[in-house]
């Protein structure tokens, strides 16, 4: 599942970042596989998104979330 | 024995960089450039002791040692380029504290670099009331570096800073990571070409040497053959570097950082977003507040700029009742006071709407207004951070230009920046006044609109339809110098701090002034010229002629009116407007309209002065509606009919509406992107889209 599907408040993964041409960006702002990522919120329009990542928030495009690939962990209970 | 030291101030975008560089410097700063780029040099001078100062240069902030913008290649070039002019002998790393593991990544990388560091942790009351608790005497001892706290935006743990600083206390760090082992062999090739010891530096060299601006062609195609030699995929080098120091720094931070409470401050922060990003409420604030940045801009800024303008006219007075009258005292009151005047007059303007763009900025809003307009402004080539500025842009567009500042793409922001002066600004009210109440009756629409009133908000719609579509076009036609990204920190909520607002009205004001300024004074200097002077002698056949009818050595207030006209005529701008007449006939424009069109370069609002000088009205303190009869009576000679009908008037508006008829505007676009292209193409484009908008009125009105 990748990053951009999630709805708000979801909590799930990293596990992998797809060949994109930012996915060394993300890596650099700490959205590394095995780190959990929470949707914050999405933009009234529907793009970009808010996520909380290393306890701070980052607000990224969809097509920029597409590049994580994540895993969902239903009822999970953040750390 | 003097001895000057000197510090970059390096560290993530919202650190608290710029906090800590006013805190240190104070107001001893000066902004001057990176050479090549247009990037803005901060430096500020700071005396640490009777025989030691320090010249701290605040670069831009980055997220690591691999640029993308031309803000972050300014900071990499100036930290790996031993002969760089800026280059440091100690850098001063800041870090976020309620962000240390992010932080940790880029102080890693610069204490790899093998440059005399300190660090500097700030926001640390911050941290605390976040619940963390942090070791920093733990860190420096892991870290090899001396640690300092501080809370900049409080001045707090600033003393100690500048203690530090004066004892010159700080050594090399041992290598933080040493996985470019890895790499080895390619970097002992690499030494004869770049003269480093195989080591981090050395490896940074080789994976950014497309972003250093110090080395040669030939080097640069050296190290790309040495790249494919070793079949060497850079990307992939990056990648593990940064996953292997998260690692390295998970381990480090285990016993330095501990979190006991939740965040009380986040929370709150949340809880505004839940308002201040709502789907009704978050649109709802945000244009109210774009209406309060427009309303004064608009209306509150024009109190100080009467007052400018009256201060100018009264010792331009001043200067015409007491100096001789000689050509030079005619320089002197109308081309140089004038153009001070001219440059003054924008001051209220930047200040206002700087001191609104700093509240924004400093509160952390800015980044809100990033995520709610993305969307929206990407689709026309724009970032949600040009609203403002295009918003701006209604009132003047020489302060929104430089609010543009804060958009980081690089396109985007040419763009806001191409596009803004369409958007309908104050300067072109008295234009539209004076046109408009000439060729629109004053009646009402469905007994409740007036029909001006409606006009005239056809043409502030027309400017923003213009440059949102105008946006839409040259977004094919501008290259994006880096891969384009939105990647956006959302800092907390903060309040604003008024030093670092003050700061920045100072750096804003001046910038325009000594930057801008000297451009518009020399254009202001020149249009005086090409109004009071003409080419032979006929100005002196002027003045023979018009002092016979003196009486008492001066002339009626009529016959002083006809003068200035018949200067005017005579004058190089008359004979411009003259000679420009068969390329502006088409739209419907004869040579006194070519000459309204020369002096009104200026500034549009001068075109209104200039058609009262024209038809011997004066040119000021003349009454409105007596100009527009006059106008409205002047007869064209080819056809017979009169000069200012329907089409003509037409013409003329669409022509201002769209043509860059503004030298404050172009000169600001210099100072911005620090190149005469884009000034020349704005100029061109505009100009260009003005003639066909009144070509093609005139043709289907005439």
């Amino acid at each position: 599942m990748q990053l951009s599907q999630l709805r708000t408040g979801q909590v799930a993964l990293i596990k992998n970042l797809g060949d994109h041409p930012i996915a060394n960006k993300l890596l650099e702002m700490g959205c590394l596989p095995g780190e959990w990522v929470r949707v914050r919120r999405i933009a009234p329009l529907g793009d970009p998104m808010a996520i909380e990542i290393l306890g701070y928030e980052l607000a990224l495009r969809l097509d920029e979330a597409a590049a994580i690939e994540v895993e969902v962990r239903p009822n999970f209970v953040q750390p | 024995m003097k001895k000057t030291l000197r510090i970059a101030l390096v560290g993530n975008p919202n650190s608290g960089k710029s906090s800590l560089f006013n805190a240190l410097t104070g107001l001893n700063q000066k902004v001057g450039n990176f050479p090549g780029v247009t990037v803005d040099k901060k430096t500020g001078n700071l005396w640490l002791s009777s025989s030691l100062q320090a010249e701290i240069t605040d670069l831009p902030g980055t997220y690591s040692l691999y640029p993308r913008s031309e803000d972050e290649q300014v900071t990499f070039n100036v930290l790996l380029d031993q002969h760089n002019a800026s280059h440091p002998d100690l850098v001063l790393v800041v870090a976020d504290a309620t962000n240390l593991r992010r932080n940790l990544l880029f102080i890693t990388q610069i204490i790899d670099l093998g440059l005399p560091t300190a660090l500097v942790v700030n926001k640390i009351d911050l941290a605390h009331e976040q619940g963390y608790e942090l070791n920093l005497q733990a860190l420096s001892a892991k870290l090899g570096i001396p640690v300092l706290a501080t809370d900049a935006r409080n001045g707090q743990g600033v003393k100690e800073l500048k203690q530090l600083l004066a004892d010159e206390n700080f050594g090399l760090a041992l290598p933080f990571y040493l996985q470019t082992e890895a790499v080895q062999p390619v970097l002992e090739e690499l030494e004869p070409i770049n003269g480093m010891k195989p080591g981090y530096r050395s490896f940074i060299f080789l994976c950014n040497h497309d972003y250093l601006s110090h080395i040669s062609n030939k080097q640069h195609q050296a190290i790309d053959a040495l790249i494919q030699k070793h079949g060497l995929n850079i990307n992939q080098l990056q990648a593990r570097e940064t996953v292997q120091r998260y690692e390295q720094i998970a381990g480090l931070l285990g016993s330095i950082e501990k979190r006991s409470t939740t965040a009380a401050k986040k929370s709150r922060s949340e809880k505004i977003d839940k308002v201040l990003l709502h789907p009704v409420w978050g649109y709802v604030v945000f244009l109210g507040i774009l209406f309060f940045i427009f309303q004064a801009i608009f209306s509150w800024a024009s109190w100080p700029m009467d007052f400018i303008e009256t201060v100018f006219g009264q010792l331009g007075a001043w200067g015409s009742a007491y100096l001789p009258e000689h050509w030079l005292s005619d320089l002197l009151i109308n081309g140089i006071l004038a153009g001070l005047g001219g440059v003054v007059v924008f001051l209220p303007q930047i200040v206002l709407l700087f001191l609104f763009l700093s509240l924004l900025e400093e509160t952390g809003y800015m980044a809100r207004v990033s995520f709610l307009m993305d969307k929206l402004m990407r689709k026309f080539g724009l970032n949600g951070k040009s609203v403002v500025p295009l918003i701006g842009g209604y009132a003047c567009a020489v302060p929104s230009i430089m609010a543009t500042r804060s958009i980081n793409s690089w396109k985007e922001r040419i763009l806001t920046i191409m596009v803004l002066p369409l958007m309908s600004c104050s300067a072109r009210l008295p234009v539209y006044t004076l046109l408009i109440g000439m060729s629109v009756p004053d009646d009402k629409v469905l007994g409740l609109f007036n029909l001006q009133g409606l006009v005239m908000m056809a043409f502030y719609l027309l400017g923003f339809v213009a440059a949102i579509g105008s946006a839409l076009v040259m977004k094919w036609f501008i290259k994006e110098r880096n891969s384009s990204f939105f990647l956006l920190e959302m800092p907390i909520y903060q309040w604003p701090r008024w030093r670092n607002v003050g700061m920045t009205l100072i750096e804003k004001g001046n910038a325009f002034v000594l930057g801008a300024g000297k451009i518009i004074l020399i254009v202001s200097v020149a249009l005086w010229f090409l109004s009071s002077f003409g080419p032979g002698n006929s100005f002196d056949q002027l003045e023979s002629q018009y002092a016979a009818q003196m009486v008492d050595g001066e002339l009626s207030a009529e016959l002083q009116h006809q003068f200035d006209r018949d200067k005017l005529e005579a004058s190089y701008a008359g004979r411009i407007g003259k000679w420009m007449e068969p390329a502006i006939a088409p739209l419907g424009f004869d040579w006194k309209i070519g000459i309204a069109l020369v002096t009104s370069f200026a500034a549009r609002e001068v075109f209104v002065g200039t058609m009262a000088t024209i038809y011997s009205l004066g040119g000021e303190d003349f009454e409105e509606n007596t100009l527009r009869e006059q106008m409205l009576a002047d007869i064209n000679p080819r056809t017979g009919m009169p000069l200012f009908d329907l089409a003509t008037t037409f013409s003329l508006l669409l022509f201002y509406a769209f043509a860059m008829q503004c030298m404050s505007t172009l000169a600001i676009t210099w100072r911005e992107t620090k190149s005469w292209k884009w000034p020349a193409l704005q100029f061109g484009y505009m100009t260009g889209l003005a003639y066909l908008a009144s070509l093609l009125a005139y043709q289907l009105l005439r």
